[in-house]
């Protein structure tokens, strides 16, 4: 499995042609307390940079948008249910769909783990 | 004017490098760089608006505007520029007021008290270069208004706040004296100081005016007590939105009128008689024929909450819409203010928010959601 990070504060395991998406670490901090998300329904046919999701903190809404392309498996209902989740466990449990990808090419664009953490580092 | 121009870089505040050293998520605000909640332990804003409803909080505030009104014309020009009734203003009993227009639109909202030389009023930040302005532009000679720039205002904020305080202000009198709306000089840790029974959270607690140069080492000391967490913009926000209180540049701007707004009180019996203030014939007219509009609370179902903006509907006519909306930690759930049509303002009314072509099932609700917890005179402390 692999992880990819986008300049949108998101992170994507690819395992085969299974992407599962989340809300990196930092994201979560940035937006703090949430208190609401919903997530894409099985079947959902997502382009790269459609509106998938919608995350709430205390003070603001937040849409996430596919990094990727492809067509929903699975929503977390778990975060749905427990949104604290996503501050708590933002790159595990957090995580919000999963996806089968349209377009592994899109992949290319992507950072890896070292390079999102140069980008986290320039925003110090 | 050129009261809305945004400088490009947030100006620090004194107490910048203090809360950055604890921890503070620092963001442009009314054009100053400002706390909206702390990291690590005990920060984001959910602990914090809890810490502050359990312990006490403490909130820079230092962006408001902090004016003297003096001279021997000062009392007439406030008249004329206020509807407040400066004879019934004791000395120690500071008021909330309004800034209106000719059309009773609302310019800023404040608090005016009366010191020894002069009336202090105390503004909202991303409004005091325009009221100043509006200020100047109609003072008589007679009357001079000074921007107290040199100082900073800090609110304690919760049902520990008088106790830490009581430790460390000294006065003619003690600091138990206060009731809420009452205020004093004050000697705290050395430094004179403005203090008043006053805040925007809905609990008891104070309002301190101290130098600048002194900011610093008196949020130090007070954040050395163990009651006492600093407290950063986003729980300042959703403590006010559980006390139902409206703030200025949302649930308040100059297309509502006190009367919607629900702040007809603030318009002093003897001036909604006179006259002599700017609105005073729209707001007789308003509460003559009722108003078209009222200020309301909605309560949500569910945990989506309604943003400022939402639009209000009742079946499929949109009556109102939200001018301030979140989520209330100590309730669990969405909470907004909003206005409505007068016909769709009684408690119990339900209505539909429209959010992200969602509609979510509201009802109109009394504020506040949270009762206040201010110390009322003839309580007994």
């Amino acid at each position: 499995m692999t992880r990819y990070f986008t300049q949108e504060h998101e992170w994507i395991d690819v395992d085969g042609d299974t992407a599962t998406i989340g809300i990196t670490d930092h994201a979560q901090s940035q937006l703090g307390d949430i208190v609401f998300v919903e997530v894409p329904k099985p079947g959902a046919v997502l382009a790269k940079g459609a509106e998938a999701a919608v995350v709430e903190s205390v003070k603001a809404a937040n849409d996430v948008y596919a990094p990727v392309s492809g067509t929903v498996t699975e929503g977390n209902g778990a975060i749905e249910d427990d949104p604290a989740l996503v501050n708590s466990a933002a790159e595990s449990e957090g995580w919000f769909f999963r996806l089968t990808l349209a377009d592994p090419a899109e992949l290319d664009g992507l950072m890896d783990a070292d390079a999102y953490r140069d980008l986290l580092a320039s925003l110090d | 004017m050129s009261d809305h121009d945004t400088p490009a870089e947030a100006q620090p505040l004194p107490l910048d490098e203090w809360h950055r050293a604890r921890g503070a998520r620092m963001v442009p605000f009314a054009g100053y760089a400002m706390p909206v909640q702390y990291t690590g332990p005990g920060g984001g804003i959910v602990a914090e608006h809890e810490w502050t409803r359990s312990h006490a909080g403490l909130f820079d505030v230092s962006h408001m505007g902090q004016l003297l009104l003096s001279g021997e014309r000062a009392e007439a020009a406030l008249e004329a520029l206020l509807p407040i009734d400066l004879r019934t203003l004791e000395p120690g009993a500071p008021r909330y007021s309004l800034l209106l227009d000719e059309d009773a639109g609302i310019i800023d909202d404040l608090i005016v008290a009366r010191w020894e030389d002069g009336f202090f009023i105390v503004v909202n930040g991303a409004t005091k270069h325009g009221d100043i302005a509006h200020f100047e532009e109609r003072l008589p000679a007679g009357a001079t208004l000074r921007h107290l720039e040199d100082r900073a205002l800090l609110a304690l904020q919760g049902p520990a706040a008088f106790a830490v305080l009581d430790r460390h202000a000294t006065g003619a009198t003690p600091l138990s004296t206060l009731s809420f709306m009452r205020g004093a000089h004050f000697t705290l840790a050395g430094t004179a100081a403005w203090i008043s029974r006053t805040g925007y959270t809905g609990e008891d607690g104070f309002e301190i005016s101290i130098p600048s140069a002194k900011a610093a080492s008196i949020a130090e000391l007070l954040c050395s007590e163990p009651e006492v967490h600093p407290i950063g913009l986003g729980a300042r926000d959703s403590l006010r939105l559980e006390a139902g209180l409206p703030l200025y540049g949302h649930d308040l701007d100059r297309t509502t009128d006190p009367v919607s707004a629900g702040l007809g009180w603030a318009i002093a019996r003897r001036r909604r008689a006179e006259g002599g203030f700017p609105g005073h014939a729209p707001i007789a007219r308003l509460v003559e024929q009722g108003p078209a509009w009222r200020r309301v609370g909605l309560s949500f179902d569910g945990r989506l909450p309604a943003r400022e903006g939402a639009p209000l509907f009742a079946g499929d006519a949109e009556v109102g819409r939200v001018t301030s909306g979140g989520f209330s930690p100590t309730l669990g759930r969405p909470i907004a203010m909003a206005y409505v049509d007068a016909a769709h303002a009684a408690p119990g009314t339900p209505l539909t928010a429209e959010v992200r072509g969602r509609r979510l099932e509201a009802a109109v609700t009394p504020l506040p959601f949270v009762p206040h917890r201010y110390h009322r005179q003839g309580a007994s402390r």
